[in-house]
């Protein structure tokens, strides 16, 4: 067991406050490490650290043993670090299909070609279309995004941030605003995600963290609380009452 | 139900790779409405002769305003100094024909190169600050420009203008003639050329990226997009496209006058994007043909106040919004409508909707 994505001593204040603070996290290799804290825990903000939408005010983020701290988002995706949005963050006017491909082209380095029209690259068009089949939408691939079901813009989502074979992808209450009846199916495939991929889960839904999760990370004012197995974790008294407490 | 690509069923035995390639394949085909439009102009070679001239400047504006196009439509920078690159290329034209060499394609491609070079530097500009920013940054390099030209008169003729030289042979081979039929195909040849490249450039794996970044900047960035180096080159490319438009303009009437980096250039032919509609290319020439059309009857029902109406047209347009001119079809029956767009539309190949 290695730690694939750590942050050291992870700071980030907005003026005054302190929306993160001190968080030295370890994510090992394969895991399933849930991030759950009551709202304002400060989860968004570690996520906006940890992909670089945020310069953090002090600390580290270590992925794979390299110092990712400076990089830019773009970059970190390259490096196997993937994020899908807590609200959609889709490109509405493309298919689910145009945006797959992009996603593969980038991650693929042929981002920068202008020449040859998107159909000349075989292998992008197979591995999109598998994607688009994997994650449930290849019937929907020819509609325009902003068009599609709820349910469907966030398995795209996630589609969009698997294309780029993350080794760690942060998956951002994947479930949230999903309609009851499409929620099993998102749901299954969060659970399908292959093994190999470490995926880190910042979620409310405690029935959906105990199930999948082994490893809880818990949040509070911007401070990791504690951390545990998720039995550990579903024994403290402390983590309940801060829930109950915050929550009902 | 919970079994992952259980929703294959639902699509035909071909497979979806097969859908992928297919949809994908009809993304770029050419639509009716292209070829139409390029068999009209080929066509108004023969129909209409006496009007070359008046075809021609809507060939270059058309150009002009593709340029345009490739830097608002698909990069999303709002220019109003998009003049400096046609200007830059209308004197680079001009002075290598007077001392260099007077074969216009060779003179056409040095503008371009030349333009595009201030394209790329001026992009680095560009890239900084929001919109208001652009906008008075791209005003303020076409000013420079402008003045730059009308104090260095021993190299551009000042206030006077660029004149005294001859334009070669197209190749060698086709001379200009007086009736300017030979100035329209070469200008068309080279709109042509220009938007198939183009055409290339926005459906290839850049051109999609161009538009994830327009889209949503954040997720693009998100799926490894590094906006900025794919603004730098397209903002490079539009500047070339710009410089190819200003060649045209002196290698079809032989002179260069310091208007051509006036600032109502840049201005004219974002009126003429609002006019067509922006990202799509073709916005930029159907908006030449009806911008110079409109121009050209204005100036002869009222000659002096022909700035008037054009200005009329442009806070009506503002007024009613583009998106509801360009909608104009909406108005109309719904069978109509569709079998409008059915028909501007239409390619070779099955359809295939997904979910149908």
């Amino acid at each position: 067991m290695s730690a694939v994505l750590q942050t050291r001593n992870l700071m980030k204040r907005f003026g005054g406050f302190v929306a993160t603070n001190d968080v030295s996290l370890s994510v090992e290799q394969g895991a399933r490490h849930a991030l759950i804290g009551p709202n304002g825990a400060g989860k968004t903000t570690l996520i906006n650290l940890l992909t670089g939408a945020l310069k953090p005010t002090s600390g580290r983020v270590i992925l794979q043993g390299e110092d990712i701290t400076d990089l830019p988002p773009h970059q970190r995706v390259r490096r196997g670090l993937a994020r899908t949005f807590q609200v959609n963050q889709l490109f509405p006017e493309f298919t689910p299909l145009e945006a797959v491909v992009l996603a593969i082209n980038e991650r693929e380095q042929l981002g920068a070609s202008a020449w040859k029209p998107l159909v000349r690259y075989p292998q992008v068009v197979d591995e999109a279309a598998a994607l688009l089949e994997r994650f449930g939408l290849s019937d929907v691939m020819g509609e325009r995004t902003s068009r599609l079901p709820y349910g469907k813009q966030r398995l795209l989502e996630m589609a969009l941030a698997f294309a780029a074979k993350p080794r760690v992808l942060l998956l951002d209450e994947p479930a949230a605003g999903v309609p009851e009846e499409e929620r099993h199916e998102v749901l299954a495939i969060v659970r399908a995600l292959p093994s190999d991929v470490t995926v880190v889960l910042i979620e409310h839904d405690m029935d959906l963290v105990f199930s999948f999760a082994d490893r809880i990370s818990v949040l509070v004012s911007g401070a990791l609380f504690t951390e545990g197995t998720v039995a550990e974790i579903a024994a403290d008294p402390r983590v309940k009452a801060i829930y109950l407490g915050e929550d009902a | 139900m919970t079994v992952i690509g259980e929703t294959t069923a639902a699509v035909s035995s071909t497979g979806p790779e097969h859908v992928a390639a297919t949809q994908l394949r009809r993304r770029n085909a050419w639509r009716a409405y292209e070829i139409v439009l390029w068999l009209v102009a080929i066509a108004l070679i023969f129909m209409l002769p006496s009007k070359a001239l008046l075809l021609t400047e809507i060939a270059i504006l058309a150009l002009f305003a593709v340029s345009l196009d490739l830097v608002l439509g698909y990069a999303g920078i709002v220019s109003l100094g998009h003049g400096a690159f046609f200007g830059l290329g209308a004197y680079v034209a001009g002075l290598f024909a007077m001392h260099f060499f007077p074969e216009p394609v060779t003179g056409l491609l040095v503008a371009g190169l030349v333009s595009g070079l201030l394209g790329f530097v001026t992009s680095f500009l560009v890239l900084r600050g929001s919109d208001l920013t652009r906008l008075m940054t791209t005003l303020g390099i076409a000013l420079m420009l402008a003045e730059l030209a009308n104090q260095m008169a021993w190299l551009t003729g000042g206030a006077d203008g660029l004149s005294g030289f001859t334009v070669g042979p197209i190749l060698g081979l086709f001379e200009f003639d007086l009736w300017g039929r030979t100035g329209y195909i070469y200008s068309l040849v080279v709109l042509f050329l220009a938007t198939w490249a183009a055409r290339r450039i926005v459906n290839s794996p850049f051109g999609l990226s161009l538009k994830a970044v327009q889209g949503n900047r954040v997720r693009a960035a998100m799926v490894g997009v590094p906006a900025k180096s794919r603004i730098v080159v397209i903002y490079t490319i539009a500047a070339v496209y710009a410089g190819f438009a200003g060649a045209l303009l002196t290698q079809t009437t032989s002179f260069v006058s310091p208007d051509v980096l006036a600032f109502h250039r840049s201005a004219d032919v974002l009126l003429v994007l609002v006019l067509g509609g922006v990202g799509y290319l073709y916005g930029g020439i159907i908006g030449a043909i009806i911008f110079t059309l409109l121009r050209d009857w204005f100036s002869v029902i009222t000659p002096q106040y022909w700035m008037f109406w054009i200005g009329l047209v442009l806070v009506i347009i503002v007024m009613v919004g583009r998106e509801n001119i360009t909608r104009w079809h909406t108005f109309l029956p719904a069978p109509i409508q569709r079998a409008l767009a059915r028909a501007a539309n239409w390619r070779p190949g099955p359809k295939i909707g997904g979910g149908q």
